[in-house]
């Protein structure tokens, strides 16, 4: 329940963004962040809200576990 | 791989220089998922032990909220709460039996579904289960109206408990996103080894080799492997909002018991928004009682004394499909987890 998926930002106005989970694009609440947040950045999203922003390559390397974790659970 | 088999050539030659027994907990779901997937307790040497701790808020979640939020279930209250939660079985059964017996129960992914369904039923009371990872986005909901029966946990005081009343415990794969949320530094509260680890198999096995260095040089410190999503402050406004709407108070944990300081409760100034308060009159009258299976051990097992497959339920009577206990029923449940990747 505690997990947490890296998502690229698509869009973002009032506070919701449309974020890009590997293909799947889903609104994320930005609410919780008190950095700016931008189009093609990188965050960390649990439970529908941003928790985290991320650098890219962490993203990606935080991606590969979350695919990895899908497989098994299926 | 390669840097797997390497790091576990290092841990081996560590464990062998320490040359005693080291249990080492992991207090996360995701890191109790990370651990079986990978095989990691398999490729340990035999002094180190890794043991699952109550990292699942689905399986520390009391018998009498589960009960409750049933309770109010079949007295026609509509209910929404996070997936896994509708399936545990409490002494009135759960509220996927609730549901069949007419009750309106929503699973949902994020608590902005509960905040939609809330226009429809003004009377919707969303479960909060969940720790500081998952309290923020429950104060936001609150802010905006929703009405929560508030079962939400602070992990920090349960880990200082566990350490105080399980002796075993030499150190703590400490948890990757309450982490994100509360920051690096505020964990060091805790006087025990402790590695943030994220969660690869080379993270876990990281943190596992740097737990073992300051096992063997008599450290107790905060070590951050889990840099790319933990900053030692972590995330100041959500974890400011969890305590602009709940106040610290005693919790309930399954198999822990009560811990002062480890719940969180609705401050009076949102009481028209605390279930606890709006719906008083049918909790008052809930009857508890302590019917749960004698043969479950849960309690234990979130608390690091008992393994899974040592529960005489486990895969027999208890399984995914007809589970007896929360550690069965949700998928970062020990059992749960030692049934699906064993």
């Amino acid at each position: 329940m505690c997990l947490a998926i890296p998502g690229k930002i698509k869009t973002i106005k009032n506070n919701i963004a449309q974020v890009d989970f590997s293909g799947v694009i889903q609104e994320a609440n930005t609410s919780l962040m008190d950095v700016p947040l931008k189009k093609n950045d990188y965050v960390l999203i649990h439970a529908g809200f941003v928790i985290q922003k991320l650098l890219a390559k962490d993203a990606r390397e935080i991606l590969k576990t979350y695919e990895e974790l899908s497989k098994f659970s299926e | 791989m390669k840097s797997s088999q390497s790091l576990v050539s290092k841990i081996k030659k560590i464990a062998n220089e320490i040359n005693h027994l080291v249990n080492l907990m992991e207090v996360c779901g995701t890191h109790t998922q990370a651990i079986s997937r990978n095989g990691i307790r398999q490729l340990m040497p035999a002094n180190i032990n890794l043991i699952t701790g109550p990292g699942c808020p689905v399986c520390v979640t009391d018998q009498r909220d589960i009960d409750n939020i049933v309770a109010l279930s079949l007295s026609g209250v509509p209910i929404a709460t996070y997936g896994d939660a509708v399936r545990v079985p409490g002494n009135f059964g759960s509220l996927e039996d609730a549901r069949a017996k007419g009750g309106k129960v929503f699973p949902v992914y994020t608590i902005e579904e509960a905040l939609k369904i809330k226009k429809e039923l003004p009377d919707l009371v969303f479960f909060g289960i969940g720790f500081e990872t998952t309290a923020p986005m429950t104060a936001y909901a609150i802010k905006n109206g929703l009405t929560v029966y508030s079962a939400h946990k602070l992990f920090l005081p349960a880990m200082e408990y566990l350490l105080e009343n399980n002796k075993n415990i030499d150190g703590f794969i400490s948890p990757g996103h309450v982490s994100v949320i509360v920051g690096a530094d505020r964990l060091s509260s805790i006087k025990a080894p402790q590695v943030i680890t994220g969660f690869e198999a080379e993270d876990v096995l990281i943190g596992i080799y740097l737990l073992l260095q300051q096992i063997k040089n008599q450290q107790s410190i905060v070590q951050n492997e889990y840099t790319r999503a933990v900053s030692n402050t972590g995330n100041q406004k959500a974890y400011n909002l969890i305590f602009e709407v709940f106040e610290a108070s005693a919790g309930l944990w399954r198999g822990l018991g009560k811990i002062s300081g480890s719940g969180l409760k609705i401050k009076n100034q949102y009481s028209a928004q605390d279930a606890k308060v709006k719906f008083k009159n049918i909790l008052d009258k809930v009857k508890h009682q302590n019917t749960f299976h004698a043969n479950c051990k849960c309690g234990e097992i979130i608390q690091g004394l008992r393994q899974p497959k040592h529960c005489p339920m486990f895969n027999k009577s208890c399984t995914p499909a007809n589970p007896y206990g929360p550690c069965m029923v949700s998928v970062e449940g020990a059992c749960r987890v030692e049934h699906d990747y064993q």
